[in-house]
């Protein structure tokens, strides 16, 4: 368990981002799931709760979250079940329970850009967008690559989805229904695009460009061959090995998903 | 720091530390139902409502609670006892540690889902542990206690 000194019930984003500059021990709250596990002192804990980012919105064109949905909401919201082949809600369903993902965050999973990340691995392959109280919006891929450090903290405020009308298929494999994956994999259509991801190899999730363009020639096994020519390591939950092989199958069956539902399959 | 909410109808004002979660404020203030059994928020057994949602108390901070209804087993009693009733038949309960998070969890799930089957009843309750049963017969009690039928 953590321990705080003061409790901050943020009434404005000006505030939160104040506080969190103010003190280097200072900490965003997100949903606590991760943040309670570790032994650390914090001094204030900076609540984001009541500042309304706890809304699922379509605005101009693309599906915004606020950092404070819970995964439960994405994976039960009608705007978020009904886009994108429903890889949202299926990329979230089998993170721990149902009591954990009323608790969790998007803004938790998405700053923490954690290996093993589920949502990660299904956004990387939707036009994503994360929008930081001080940075401001930017690529997904574009925060991926920030360094992480105490100096670059921030705010997350708002994860926001291009609603493209792309059709997009998640997978992952796991040792029992709720441990974290052992490997994860998104694919997902969009005109002649291709766009797959590979996460929790365990390394953070990565697009696969070589696949990518082998999809879009219709060359499946070549697919593979770019999604095993990835980095892979091992683990408790599975070797190196393993999950490359493991892999393949995956991006192979949700690609395969999507060509099934366009009936080329 | 100060907070208040209301715990089974019941309001609660009162100074609680910065960093206590919300199952510690609870079985403080007597609702030893709610109980702890891990320290990685992976477990379901300190599950209580928060305005009607199923949450980890272990991993809620009692701040965020500020102004906010919980709710306990003991805020269900007759439903509650309804459902023991089809574990008991079932002897679903061996030591019975896990049974009030379950309990919660199941009532939470009945007002949510409408006529669940149990595929997605299984995936409702995932996130509740339980080290004796095996869960084929706590399965059993949910399924006939949701259809309203005989213990
Ligand atoms: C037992 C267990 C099993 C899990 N299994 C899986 C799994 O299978 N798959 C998976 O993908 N994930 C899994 N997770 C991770 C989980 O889904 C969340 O990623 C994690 O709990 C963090 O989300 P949170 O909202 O709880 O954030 P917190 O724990 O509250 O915060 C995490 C970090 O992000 C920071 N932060 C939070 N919100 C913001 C914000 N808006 N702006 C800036 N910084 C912020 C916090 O300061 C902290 O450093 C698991 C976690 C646990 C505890
Ligand atoms: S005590 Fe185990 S999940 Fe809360
Ligand atoms: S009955 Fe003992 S833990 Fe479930």
């Amino acid at each position: 368990m953590y321990t705080i000194k003061t409790y901050l019930m943020a009434q404005t984003l000006d505030e939160a981002y104040s506080a969190l500059q103010k003190n280097k021990s200072n900490v965003v709250l997100g949903g606590c799931g991760w943040l309670k596990m570790a032994r650390k002192r914090f001094w204030t804990g900076i609540d984001l709760s009541r500042l309304g980012l706890d809304r699922i919105e379509e605005r101009d064109g693309w599906l915004e979250l606020g950092a404070m949905v819970t995964l439960r909401q994405l994976e039960t919201d009608p705007a978020a079940r009904a886009v994108f082949g429903g890889i949202l809600p299926q990329s979230v369903e089998r993170i721990v329970g149902v009591q954990f993902r009323n608790c969790a965050t998007v803004g938790g999973c998405v700053w923490m850009r954690a290996g093993f990340s589920d949502l990660l691995t299904a956004l990387l392959v939707l036009e994503t967008e994360v929008e930081l109280y001080h940075a401001g919006r930017m690529p997904l891929e574009t925060f991926l690559a920030l360094p992480q450090s105490r100096e670059t903290r921030d705010i997350l405020t708002h994860v926001r989805v291009k609603l493209d009308g792309r059709d997009a298929a998640y997978q992952s494999v796991r040792n029992t229904a709720t441990d974290f994956p052992v490997v994860t994999a998104a694919a997902a259509h969009l005109g002649q695009s291709w766009m797959v991801a590979v996460g929790a190899r365990p390394m953070r999730a990565v697009r696969v460009p070589a696949a990518e363009t082998a999809l879009s020639a219709g060359a499946m096994p070549e697919a593979c061959r770019a999604v095993a020519a990835l980095g892979y390591a091992g683990n408790l939950r599975g070797s190196a090995d393993y999950r490359r092989k493991v892999a393949q199958v995956l991006v192979r069956r949700a690609a395969g998903e999507i060509l099934q539902r366009e009936g080329k399959q | 720091m100060r907070i208040k909410l209301t715990v089974n109808g019941r309001q609660f004002d009162k100074h609680v530390p910065a960093d206590m979660m919300l199952l510690d404020f609870l079985r403080k203030y007597g609702f030893v139902s709610v109980k702890r059994g891990c320290e990685t928020s992976n477990c379901g057994l300190c599950t209580v409502w928060v305005d009607e949602r199923p949450v980890l108390s272990c991993t809620y901070p009692v701040a965020r609670a500020e102004g906010r209804r919980v709710t306990t087993i003991e805020g269900v009693v007759p439903e509650a006892e309804e459902f023991g009733k089809f574990l008991a038949a079932r002897g679903a309960e061996q030591c019975g540690f896990c049974s009030p998070g379950l309990v919660m969890t199941v009532l939470a799930m009945k007002r949510e889902l409408r006529s669940p089957d149990e595929q997605q009843v299984r995936a409702y309750l995932a996130g509740n542990l339980c080290r004796c049963s095996g869960y084929t017969s706590q399965l059993d009690a949910v399924m006939s206690f949701l259809k309203g039928g005989a213990r």
